[in-house]
């Protein structure tokens, strides 16, 4: 790190030693997957500054802003709404959960047949390793998955500023009502955490913040459609990624940046990876920084991501708000309508997110689909099978992987990914 | 020019070597041990060969030491499964570490395939060890299994509670063949399941080590209901599919 960060680190109440560690291997592993990449576009540098920066600079940035009297709230989940935390003076942040931490710590208060991805957030909070959890002001716990659900209740007595909110599991009419009930309480527990109120104006430049976000990154998944794609799945994941946790208005503003070069690149046919390179569609659960296993394992087997239909990734950035209400009621029905199309495996039933795998497949021109789900992960692997299946009617080879965070497997995913791309050769 | 293919897995090596018409001109094999390269490196001084390529979990290393082109086992064999019996529509795989199902194309393409994940559970490895806990030698585990009048039911198909199972089980005085058929039968089971999942069209080859096993292939035919085709030597399927693809073919 460019700067000596210990003491806000100490401040923080951070466990300097495993903060050091963990830093480390994530600054290895950067440094082995992402800048070992041949042909990255320039303007990566910037997620390159800021990943370097994640937990230095960036936490700076907003212990400064708290200064100010801004509060910082943590998510888990893209059902979490940024419009309203914007709104009202707060900013998001999305909690990683990508990495094993603590794992003796954390089988004392989960069972070992939890899926890493909670089993992280726990660790990163046991381990007191995350800068970003311990200057949240309010944490934001969902009922998604049972998994996820049962777990806040435990992770309640590891931090005080747990705020619980549920989540309808149908898209009916009643879980609609649902949703906006519990859009409408949060916005008030927000409210009441800033000591600012909502207004029409406020929150109409919170969703076009958000939006234009979006649409930047909507914009640069776009770009990936073309052979050669002008940009490795890798440094696409890692846009997606920073996604959480950048400002939003810088964020906006380098993404727009990176898609004018690589649109200069799609005109030269300058690829990341060369013309004809297998073309994988990554499918399935969250993949939160710093999981890239199965990313590096494909992109080292040589082919090449083409899209994430997941919630670091389309999923969770496909739609926009409508921006044109004119009275807070409005626009927090629009957000309603926005969030309430996210077609998260909890739903059931599910079908639009089969849809979704095929139409990206197509808009991508995916020669393949590797439906990633992680192990013990209920939701996204009951419908790994309905997906392959949906997607064997139409002609689009799948492979199902099943994995954790841990390197044990390495080998034999590396055997099945190749096969698989042997096989779309 | 002569074309080798060489596959590293867990518990053997095997190297192949195939002429321009593509007839097997050598055939080796050894144990993986220790040190695989070192071990490959002896096998490749016996032959004479222009080109190589590997296959089988350690090919990795063998790229790096070797500098030669890899495959995966799963399209080396089924390449060299096709090639072998061109009737071929899908591939039961049981090695010393891994289980491979694997449905082709009429063209030889792979159509889909299945893999076991980290455990030995179903495996040539599960087989060697419960041989070996009710003292038959792997080689007649297959046979002795057969003189069974009937099965007994093993209840756990991990590799340590089932040798704990057939101990207790001995100890009880139940009959050993019965015992080793119940084994048999779970791991017939679950390869039966693997192979049914990538919806196989026409004839099943069976490879690898475990396709030495009599009792194995007689239980595999009663539950698929058709006759397995059998390699002679079904562990160099493998390495013979790699010999062919750096052949170009
Ligand atoms: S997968 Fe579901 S629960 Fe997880 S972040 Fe996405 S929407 Fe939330
Ligand atoms: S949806 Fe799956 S991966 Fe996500 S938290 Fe729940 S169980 Fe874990």
């Amino acid at each position: 790190m460019g700067e000596d960060y210990k003491s806000m680190w100490m401040e923080l109440g951070l466990d300097l030693d495993g903060h050091d560690a963990l830093l480390n291997v994530l600054a290895q592993a950067y440094n082995d997957i992402f800048l070992s990449q041949k042909d990255r576009p320039e303007t990566m540098s910037y997620f390159d500054f800021v990943m370097s920066e994640v937990h230095g600079l960036r936490i700076r940035e907003l212990l400064e802003e708290k200064k100010t009297g801004r509060k910082i709230i943590g998510s888990y989940c893209v059902f979490v709404p940024e419009e309203i935390a914007l709104a009202a003076n707060a900013t998001l942040i999305g909690l990683c959960s990508g990495a094993d931490f603590a794992t003796d710590e954390v089988e004392k208060l989960l069972p070992r047949n939890t899926c890493a991805l909670i089993k992280s957030s726990f660790g990163f909070k046991l381990g007191k390793v995350c800068p970003y959890l311990e200057s949240a002001d309010m944490i934001v716990g969902e009922n998604t998955c049972d998994g996820k659900k049962k777990s806040y209740e435990s992770f309640k007595s590891l931090v005080d500023n747990l705020y619980i909110m549920d989540l309808p599991q149908v898209k009916s009419e009643q879980g609609r009502e649902l949703l906006k009930n519990e859009y409408f309480r949060f916005k008030k527990a927000v409210e009441e955490l800033t000591g600012v109120t909502i207004t029409a104006d406020s929150l109409k430049d919170a969703i076009r913040t958000v939006n234009a976000k979006r649409a930047a990154v909507h914009r640069l998944s776009l770009l990936r459609r073309h052979d050669p794609a002008p940009i490795s799945g890798l440094d696409a994941l890692l846009a997606n990624q920073i996604f959480f946790y950048d400002n939003p208005a810088r964020f906006t503003q380098s993404v727009n940046a990176i898609c004018e070069e690589l649109e200069k690149r799609v005109q030269k046919k300058d690829g990341a990876f060369p013309a004809k390179t297998v073309r994988i569609l990554l499918s399935g659960c969250p993949q939160a920084v710093p999981n890239w296993k199965l990313p590096a394992i494909v992109e080292q087997s040589g082919a090449v991501i083409v899209g994430e239909e997941s919630c670091v990734g389309e999923r969770g950035c496909r739609n926009l708000t409508d921006d044109s209400g004119n009275s807070v009621d409005e626009m927090m029905e629009a957000i309603i309508d926005r969030y309430f199309k996210i077609d998260c495996a909890i739903f059931t039933p599910n079908g639009e997110r089969i849809d979704h795998i095929k139409e990206m497949s197509k808009t991508y021109r995916a020669d393949g689909v590797i439906h990633y789900g992680l192990q013990f992960c209920q939701p996204y692997l009951m419908e790994a099978i309905p997906v392959e299946r949906a997607l064997e009617k139409e002609s689009i080879p799948c492979l199902r992987i099943e994995t954790d965070y841990s390197m044990e497997d390495a080998g034999q995913l590396t055997t099945r990914v190749e096969a698989f791309i042997e096989q779309l050769r | 020019m002569n074309f080798a293919g060489i596959d590293i897995g867990s518990r053997s090596i095997e190297l192949v070597v195939v002429d321009e018409d593509e007839q097997i001109v050598s055939a080796l094999q050894a144990d993986t041990g220790f040190d695989p390269i070192t071990e490959a490196e002896k096998l490749t001084e016996q032959c004479d060969f222009d080109r190589i390529m590997a296959t089988g979990y350690g090919r990795n290393l063998f790229e790096i030491s070797f500098d030669a082109p890899t495959v995966t086992e799963i399209k080396a064999h089924a390449l060299g499964a096709k090639t072998l019996f061109p009737e071929a529509g899908a591939i039961l795989d049981i090695g010393g570490q891994d289980t491979k199902a694997i449905s082709l194309f009429a063209n030889g393409k792979i159509r889909k395939f299945e893999m076991n994940d980290r455990c030995a559970a179903g495996t040539g490895k599960f087989l060697e060890i419960m041989a070996g806990a009710l003292g038959f030698t792997i080689d007649e585990f297959g046979r002795q299994a057969l003189l069974a009048e009937k099965e007994l039911s093993i209840s756990s198909m991990c590799t340590v509670f089932a040798e704990s199972e057939v101990t207790s089980l001995i100890a009880g005085g139940e009959n050993r063949h019965e015992i080793a058929l119940g084994l048999h039968a779970s791991v017939m089971r679950r390869a039966a399941s693997m192979i049914s999942r990538v919806c196989p069209e026409g004839a099943i080859v069976f490879t690898g080590g475990v396709a030495k096993n009599p009792c194995m292939i007689t239980l595999l035919e009663e539950k698929l209901g058709q006759k397995l085709l059998v390699p002679d030597d079904p562990q160099l399927v493998g390495a013979l599919g790699a010999a062919l693809l750096s052949k170009g073919k």
